[in-house]
């Protein structure tokens, strides 16, 4: 088994956290596990893009080719990088932040910032809620194990509304 | 007799120096080693650090555990001693291009650190070793072989600068106020912070020639003259300053040195020492 | 419970520097390697260790060497640009003899660059940068669990010789989470000891039966004396022709005798090749996965990684081209290492290069387009 995946967006959207958290809870399952990214100068804006595969055995080559699964938090994001995605991959998108999606066959949508913000409280949140609809989409990770990840990650008096996000995310995807 | 105790601080067997006859780096090695005596520090534990040039020949000299860096680099060296091992004394040894122009940037740096360094900047107003080149330091209109027409920067006054960046004890003497110099630089030693002392010296060779300054030791008469102690200095008319200079202890002030900030550091860190 | 975990290469290696004893870390922040500072910063206070930020890339370095000379095990890291800022200091670190480490994780160039790209572009300017003739010692991981590895091997190689040792990682591997599960304790080399007193005549700078001297540290009661000028045995400076030549040629040859022990390079599908590919860093990992497709179409082609990249490893190439038609160098830059490589085969083998400088690292479909290439399977 080898998966590759993409999250992207824009600088600030916590793409790169939400691909190290999945990363985390799969090494922590005895997977193999590669995370890389790449991101502009810029702390907030710009492009942000974060890749993660996971495999039962040695990964050499870090970075990915042929994605299985594509996030876009943006519209410049889905544009530029659903291109490459594997035929029976799968491509997420932001509903709102990405108004019109590319012309991919198995593309999910989910209002994911918009979760963020009214049932979470916080656009900041956004990550959280898309990592909750990936470990469901993927079922690459137990939903427990990406839980006990971003508790150990976030600071703690964030934990309680980072676990809804995870939850929100997770039933969004159903 | 009193003489003869200094003589265990210095490497007879490296002896004689590398300066030219009349040069005042003698005399503020001589200070450095009278406070080191009058201070008690222990031999074993103190370290000389030097950046490059005439002044920083003198750690070669030194019995001490010396260091020769390179240039302008004297404070970041000393800064890595001192805080790998807190338990050494450490003396810094420049020259005026070698701490304001090459390691300005350090000095200034070393200043607002306040790690517990007590540097001695040796101001010949001239590069000497290379042959009599412009300094930071070289006053307006003189003559130097990379101002052939004359000077036309401003020079700096190191200890301006020191004070302004944060240094916790400033003070100037110069070669031929060697006692009050090496007073200076033991109040320099007792402060437990980054302590700077300029130590006017003459460089008759590569500078007061070219100036017509005269000999080393007309050079020095002309120290005599103008150097005025701090609180004559502050009772003098604007008028009669003129050509003259401030010479004692500028600044002291308590802070909190390097070393101490951070162990509360570590404290806050949850870790030993 | 498993000890396996997600870890970032720079961590790694601020990790691996903790465990092989180094208790001083001077930086200044520079991408890709800035996170080995942030990494040190948190560790080294709670380990009894100084962690200092200074004003620029020079005094980080300075401040390495001083701490060094006081007994500190004491370690730098920076990017191409930093690296260009220090090479005044390596050089003094080479010459007085003073143990060290100096990460560079490089980024494209020249001058800024693209600095959150990948790059192999320093492979020269860590053997070269400096003025003067000394040798180096390079160190190239392609893993997080290497990049820990290796950095305890710096330590201990930049104690045992006394001389700044460079870890020359990439943007690739410093950039890169991997899972792994780091060793409890590792090996560590201790700082060499004066065996005679100062009444017994000794002399900091003369050389042991290794060719290396037995320095002694600041604050041990010997009285030395440290300095960037050519010096004797005393340590002072001294204007002679044969002090100078016996100097400068000890520098060379206390890590030239070693010959083959620490020059490390990895065979994979070698036995039977005909063509073989060349890489460091995060490239060798491309082009394992290249020569691994390769061989699934039949091409009988392996991989050689530098693991020591400085000295150079001349006689595995050189075995190597004995053995192979054609090497094909792959790197991440317009070609440096495929230089050295040419020196080094001696003519017995086509060298080619499969470079690139677009800020992104080679793809396994690249090189392995290359090594259809060289192996005469164009499409």
């Amino acid at each position: 088994m080898k998966k590759e995946l993409r999250f992207s967006g824009s600088g600030g959207q916590g793409v790169i956290t939400a691909a190290v958290l999945l990363g985390e809870a799969a090494a922590l399952e005895g997977r193999e596990v590669c995370q890389s990214q790449s991101y502009g100068p810029e702390a907030r804006g710009g492009a942000a893009k974060a890749e993660v595969i996971l495999s039962d055995e040695t990964i050499y080559h870090p970075h990915v080719e042929h994605p299985d699964f594509v996030l876009a938090m943006t519209q410049k994001a889905a544009d530029k990088y659903y291109k490459d995605l594997s035929p029976e991959g799968l491509l997420l998108l932001d509903e709102e932040l990405v108004p019109n999606p590319p012309n991919f066959s198995n593309t999910r949508r989910i209002p994911i910032t918009k979760l963020a913000i009214e049932q979470v409280g916080k656009p900041l949140f956004a990550n959280i809620v898309a990592l909750g609809a990936i470990v469901r989409l993927t079922g690459l990770v137990s939903l427990d194990t990406v839980k006990d990840c971003v508790a150990k990650r976030v600071p703690p008096h964030t934990v309680e509304a980072n676990e809804k996000a995870l939850r929100i995310g997770y039933e969004a995807a159903k | 007799m009193m003489e003869r105790s200094y003589e265990k601080y210095f490497r007879e067997g490296r002896l004689p120096h590398i300066w030219c006859p009349g040069c005042g780096n003698g005399l503020a090695m001589k200070a450095i080693v009278m406070a080191i005596e009058e201070k008690g520090l222990p031999q074993d534990e103190t370290v000389i650090v030097s950046g490059i040039g005439c002044s920083s020949r003198a750690s070669g000299y030194m019995d001490f555990d010396t260091l020769h860096t390179a240039h302008g680099r004297a404070i970041p060296f000393a800064t890595g001693i001192k805080l790998a091992n807190p338990r050494l004394h450490v003396i810094v040894i420049t020259g005026d291009g070698d701490c304001t122009a090459i390691g300005g940037n350090h000095f200034i740096h070393g200043c607002r650190r306040n790690v517990d360094l007590t540097v001695i900047m040796f101001n010949n107003e001239i590069y000497g070793m290379t042959g009599g080149q412009g300094s930071p330091t070289t006053p307006l209109d003189r003559l130097t072989t990379t101002a052939p027409y004359g000077t036309s920067v401003r020079p700096f006054d190191a200890c301006h600068i020191a004070m302004a960046a944060g240094a916790t004890y400033v003070g100037r003497s110069t070669a031929y106020h060697v006692r009050h110099l090496a007073k200076l630089i033991g109040e320099g030693i007792d402060n437990k912070g980054f302590s700077f002392i300029e130590a006017y010296v003459q460089c008759p060779t590569a500078y007061g020639r070219k100036n017509r300054l005269g000999s080393g030791a007309d050079m020095m008469k002309h120290m005599r003259d103008s150097a005025v102690m701090l609180s004559a200095w502050e009772k003098l008319p604007a008028d009669k300053r003129q050509g003259k200079f401030p010479i004692g202890c500028f600044l002291k002030r308590e802070v909190e040195d390097f070393n101490t900030s951070y162990e509360e550091l570590v404290d806050r860190a949850g870790g030993v020492r | 419970m498993s000890k396996a975990r997600l870890m970032q290469g720079n961590e790694a290696c601020a990790e691996g520097a903790i465990a092989a004893g180094v208790n001083f870390f001077a930086g200044y922040p520079i991408t890709p390697s800035t996170e080995i500072a942030e990494s040190m910063a948190k560790l080294l206070p709670k380990k009894d260790g100084t962690f200092l930020q200074m004003e620029d890339e020079i005094a980080s370095f300075g401040a390495v060497l001083g701490a060094s000379l006081a007994g500190a095990k004491a370690m730098d890291a920076t990017s191409g640009p930093g690296f260009s800022l220090k090479q005044e200091l390596i050089g003094y670190g080479a010459c007085a003899e003073i143990p060290c480490v100096l990460v560079d994780v490089q980024r494209v160039g020249p001058s800024t660059g693209q600095p959150t790209a990948p790059s192999q572009g320093d492979i020269m300017q860590v053997r070269w940068g400096t003025h003067g003739d000394h040798p180096v010692i390079a160190l190239s991981p392609w893993s997080v669990r290497e990049t820990f590895d290796l950095t305890v091997r710096a330590v201990n190689y930049s104690e045992r010789f006394r001389t700044p040792v460079i870890l020359l990682m990439d943007e690739m591997v410093g950039h890169l989470r991997e899972r792994v599960e780091l060793p409890e304790s590792v090996e560590v080399y201790p700082r060499r000891r004066p065996h005679e007193s100062r009444a017994e005549g000794y002399e900091p700078y003369r050389p042991a039966s290794d060719g290396v001297p037995d320095t002694a540290d600041f604050g041990q009661g010997y009285h030395i004396h440290v300095t960037g000028l050519i010096h004797d045995g005393t340590g002072f400076p001294a204007g002679s022709p044969t002090v100078t030549r016996d100097d400068i040629r000890r520098l060379h040859k206390k890590i030239e005798r070693v010959g083959e022990e620490i020059i490390h390079v990895e065979e994979s599908f070698l036995e039977d090749a005909r063509f073989a590919v060349v890489a460091m860093g995060g490239t060798a990992r491309t082009a394992y996965e290249a020569v691994r497709e390769a061989r699934k179409e039949g091409i009988p082609v392996g991989l050689l990684r530098l693991i020591t990249v400085w000295p150079f490893a001349d006689a595995a190439l050189l075995r190597l081209a004995e053995r192979v038609d054609s090497i094909l160098v792959a790197e991440l830059s317009y070609g440096q290492l495929v230089r050295e490589v040419d020196r080094a085969v001696h003519g017995k083998a086509r060298v080619e290069l499969c470079g690139k400088y677009d800020m992104t690292s080679l793809t396994p479909a690249e090189i392995l387009a290359n090594i259809r290439k060289l192996a005469g399977r164009d499409a």
